[in-house]
């Protein structure tokens, strides 16, 4: 096992990642940014390293500041976490030519899941089923429009390289083809540097439902199972659950083999996710690969809930070599489990993120809730970074549970600061279509107007005055806010 | 109480115009910045500036020294609160009658109490020659001035001063006795007998620049360490030695954010009546000066005529001790209890003094009043808090002591236009002198005619009347000006804030009589 760990993330995920380090023995390394100087991953680690500005490419995304924290700090190995340089083949190459194991899948894998194209290909030949669509060679708006209506509509277009929806466009005839395929370029160039786009069929009311894999050096694989990612806003997840109400024993069996055997075929490595859109539900259904996230999910604890296993901390003993300690036989689902993402953003508002400080926070606590979070009262949700605040996973026996105890946890879950989605996510757990499993990728766009009405953003005024009090008077300044307050500050120009 | 705050805003705005405009021109040419000028521009960009005694020599010397020819104050000067004083060379050339050094002394001695930096902004012409009777021979004369410098330097408490005019004489002394001495090129001039008293002395003729101008003390003499170009050059040098003076202001732990009084301030002037024998509910003044108008009253049910208890100005924790009536010997000793609470927990005292005295009577005598009122003066005397005073009302006898008079050493003191100040009212001492006059007539076996009462009575009545005035008092330096009922808040957030430069000592009594 590793002496040291290097964490290149920071909120929510850094602080798990330390928790799996300190729970193996391994000494934790935070890095942070300017902006997080105070954050709690900072406070948790074992050693911490500055490694630049708040702006993400002078520090999360800077692979030269990383290595240069992990070199300073004599860090054995890297986990990149999600997103930053988590899906980086580039990071990941400097990390092992810097002679630190890289927590995930080798480089080159990566490299080639990373293109949709490519990942495709591999999926072709792996037997598994894909959505109609190419990138044409050709990359000519005419010719981008011929491949559409080979397909035939609806299609997607979007970004050969990248995801999160960026740059994603629907069609759903010839005439506007041109205008979105015009805008997808612009968008992809701009967010990936590369306008190179992708044409697909849409499939119609999909769910998006995901194979969680460990694969090991020895040549161990398994499947966690699936997790049901369908509601999402904006092409991002906001509520994920395990299982998937649209499973069968036998489409689960199916589904499943079918990532492990990408996965073997793609000589993956780690933690990885293989994503499908499924069309239907029960035996009928069909399922097609969409691609694969070659690194830890944000969603990962509702797998954790239901298999018991822990798959930050298998990731990193798969990156120390050691073999997987259960077979597939040995794994089984048990239970329900329901994440619901917490942001500071206002879903009155197209989901505009918020920044402040979190004048009253405190989460819930009870049986069968867990909640992964980055902060404490009194951080500062900042500009420059996802506005995630932190994940509410509930676990029961069954589904229903479940639901009722993340509703009854995000009712006792008093944010005060900035404004969040939870009066949103309680409206949207409570949702008639939610409630009966009914759900596709499309129900937060197509309900959000209900959603809004159910959802009462603000807190109710007697925690307004409660906040207000324990902000106001709960303690002594800081003496730089009572150097602020002090009449020779604040009376300017007294003169009697 | 409106027609009393105009009347004292108009006096205050004739005693700012110093010289008046002759003399500010001949000033001016001179390339002298006038004397409010040169502190704004000290100060910190929009710092208050908590001016002490502007009234000075009110009335005396036949008005020919307003504001007694000299500014004092504090005010933030690069960050930390500082006590300046500032000579007015446009009245009688900055010359120091008794009522200045006065004033000069006072600063200084604030400056000790709350550890403030001296800021001299010397441009004097020394003592007032026809009245050297009463400015140099005494212990609170004008060598006090360096006595004073001396031992604040010992005490660590940084002096500077900025020679922008001339200090002759005994008055070369504040720069050369200060830690560091700034002179201005030109204007500046420190010598111990000017050009002609060399002349009359030893038939020299030499000019005042060369004889103790900028250039010989920055470069041969050593008695100044900065050559300025001009009055703003000289403070900017000043601001930048006061941003090197290394002192540390300690805020007590508890301080909450300000807020306002839930009550207008300015509605003190229909509830305090002009006529101090007027009564009114002191609690009503106290909603109009602490934050949220929140008051947490201390024995409220126990000798109602004094009120005591806890409120906060500015964030600040205080203590507020005030009358609302006569001084009995539960008063005197609810009292007491609650300076000692503040003493044990370091809260700043706020004394509003509305005092006719201690009661009177045979009833009171036997029980011991003097002994509790003798309590309450101990622990007033012996409190280690800043303690504040305002004269909202009267201030009369024993009650003057007990509420933290003059006399106990209150870090700031100041009065309403509307108060009134002897050691007893008139009226009662007009029937106090009848009286005597009365018994000693009748001893002679004669009678006090009316009219002869009337005689006696009247004079006395004026007297007190004149006498107990604040502008009286405040012309002498019995306090440290007169308040705008409405900005009194302000002035005391002022005067606690600055109080936290000095260290507040553990609690210490003598013996209290029981």
């Amino acid at each position: 096992m590793f002496r040291r760990l290097l964490i290149a993330n920071r909120g929510e995920i850094a602080v798990r990642i330390i928790r799996a380090c300190r729970e193996l023995g391994v000494e934790s390394v935070a890095v942070y940014s300017d902006a997080d100087a105070r954050a709690l991953h900072v406070a948790l680690a074992d050693r911490v390293v500055r490694i630049g500005a708040a702006a993400p490419l002078h520090s999360y995304l800077s692979t030269d500041a990383i290595l240069g924290a992990a070199r300073e700090s004599g860090a054995e190995a890297v986990h990149p976490g999600y997103g930053f340089l988590a899906e980086s083949h580039t990071f990941a190459a400097a990390c092992t030519d810097a002679g630190l194991t890289f927590v995930g899948p080798p480089a080159h894998v990566i490299a080639r899941l990373g293109s949709k194209i490519a990942a495709r290909q591999a999926a072709t030949r792996a037997g598994i089923p894909v959505v109609p669509g190419e990138t044409p060679a050709d990359q000519r708006d005419v010719t981008i429009a011929d491949a559409a209506r080979r397909i035939g509509f609806p299609v997607l277009i979007k970004p050969s390289e990248g995801g999160g929806g960026i740059g994603m466009k629907t069609v759903r005839d010839a005439a506007s083809l041109p205008a979105a395929i015009a805008q997808a370029r612009r968008e992809a160039a701009a967010a990936f540097g590369d306008g190179t786009l992708y044409v697909e069929r849409l499939i119609e009311r999909p769910r998006h439902v995901e194979v969680q894999v460990l694969l090991d050096r020895h040549g161990h694989a398994v499947h966690l199972f699936e997790r049901e990612c369908s509601l999402q806003r904006r092409h991002q997840k906001i509520v994920e659950e395990a299982p998937s109400t649209a499973l069968t024993p036998r489409l689960r069996a199916r589904m499943g083999d079918a990532a492990v055997t990408l996965a073997r075929s793609a000589g993956y490595l780690n933690a990885g996710t293989v994503e499908f859109l499924l069309e239907g539900a029960g035996d009928t259904a069909r399922f097609y690969f969409l691609e694969m996230n070659t690194r830890l999910q944000v969603e990962h604890p509702v797998t954790e809930l239901t298999t018991g296993v822990d798959i930050v901390r298998a990731q990193i003993a798969i990156a120390a070599g050691e073999p997987l300690p259960w077979s597939q036989d040995d794994l089984t689902q048990r239970g329900h489990a329901i994440e619901a993402r917490v942001y500071a953003e206002d879903p009155s508002r197209n989901d505009l993120p918020q920044a402040g400080s979190l004048l009253l926070y405190r989460e819930p606590t009870m049986p069968g809730v867990r909640v992964d979070s980055g902060v404490v009262e009194g951080s500062d949700i900042s500009v420059h970074y996802d506005p995630l605040i932190a994940k509410l996973i509930a676990w029961a026996d069954t589904r229903e549970g479940a639901r009722a105890r993340a509703i009854a946890a995000l009712r006792s879950y008093p944010v005060l600061g900035v404004r969040t989605n939870i009066a949103f996510l309680i409206a949207l757990l409570e949702h008639p279509a939610f409630v009966s499993g009914d759900i596709d990728t499309g129900l937060v766009e197509s309900q959000r107007a209900a959603l809004l009405t159910s959802a009462t953003g603000d807190p109710p005024p007697e925690a307004i005055a409660v906040a207000t009090h324990a902000s106001g008077s709960a303690g002594p300044l800081d003496s730089a806010s009572s150097t602020s307050a002090d009449p020779w500050t604040t009376l300017q120009g007294w003169r009697g | 109480m409106t027609g009393l705050v105009k009347q004292l805003r108009d006096r205050t705005t004739v005693c700012r115009q110093g010289g008046g405009p002759r003399y500010l021109e001949r000033h001016r040419q001179q390339g002298k910045l006038p004397v409010r000028e040169r502190i704004d521009l000290l100060l910190d960009p929009g710092s208050p500036f908590l001016e002490l005694s502007p009234l000075a020599a009110w009335g005396l010397y036949d008005n020919e020294a307003p504001g007694a020819g000299i500014v004092t104050g504090i005010g933030r000067v690069s960050g930390r609160e500082a006590l300046i004083v500032a000579n007015d060379a446009t009245v009688k050339g900055g010359t120091y009658y008794p009522i200045t050094i006065k004033k000069h002394l006072r600063a200084q001695q604030i400056a000790l109490d709350n550890r403030l930096p001296c800021i001299y902004l010397v441009d004097s012409g020394g003592a007032f020659l026809p009245l050297q009777a009463d400015v140099f021979p005494d212990r609170d004369h004008f060598g006090r001035i360096f006595f004073n410098q001396a031992r604040m330097s010992a005490e660590g408490i940084p002096q500077l001063a900025v020679v922008m005019g001339s200090c002759t004489a005994g008055g070369a002394y504040v720069p050369a006795m200060s830690d560091q001495t700034i002179i201005v090129k030109g204007t500046g001039t420190i010598f111990l007998g000017g050009p002609p008293l060399v002349k009359a002395a030893t038939g020299e003729e030499v000019s005042a620049e060369e004889l103790g101008g900028a250039d010989v003390h920055t470069r041969f003499s050593g008695v100044a360490d900065y050559l300025a170009e001009d009055d703003a050059h000289a403070i900017g040098l000043t601001r930048t030695i006061a941003s090197t003076l290394n002192v540390r202001k300690a805020v007590p732990v508890d301080v909450v954010p300000p807020e306002d009084p839930a009550y207008d301030p300015t509605e003190i002037y229909g509830i305090v009546n002009p006529d101090v024998r007027k009564q009114y509910d002191v609690h009503e003044v106290i909603a109009r000066l602490v934050d949220g108008s929140r008051f947490d009253e201390f024995k409220e049910r126990y000798s109602a005529t004094v009120v005591t208890g806890f409120a906060r100005l500015h964030g600040f924790l205080i203590g507020i001790v005030a009358n609302n009536g006569v001084l009995f010997s539960e008063s005197a000793l609810k009292t007491t209890h609650f300076i000692e609470l503040c003493n044990q927990r370091g809260v700043p005292l706020v004394f509003l003094q509305n005092i006719t005295g201690f009661i009177v009577g045979r009833q009171y005598e036997r029980s011991g009043i003097a002994k509790d009122g003798a309590k309450m003066v101990h622990a007033v005397a012996n409190s280690v808090v800043p303690k504040f005073t305002v004269i909202i009302g009267g201030s009369f006898g024993a009650g003057n002591y007990a509420m933290c008079g003059r006399a106990y050493e209150p870090r700031l003191l100041w009065m309403w236009p509307n108060a009134k100040i002897s050691v007893m009212g008139g009226e009662q001492a007009a029937t106090v002198l009848t009286t005597v006059k009365r018994e000693q007539l009748a001893r002679e076996g004669k009678t006090l005619s009316e009219s002869d009462e009337e005689a006696i009575r009247q004079p006395i009545l004026e007297k007190y009347e004149a006498e107990g005035s604040p502008y009286y008092s405040t012309a002498r330096i019995w306090d440290d000006g007169i308040l705008d009922p409405a900005q009194t808040r302000e002035a005391l957030a002022l005067g606690v804030s600055a109080a936290f430069n000095a260290p507040i000592p553990p609690p210490k009594y003598g013996v209290f009589r029981m």
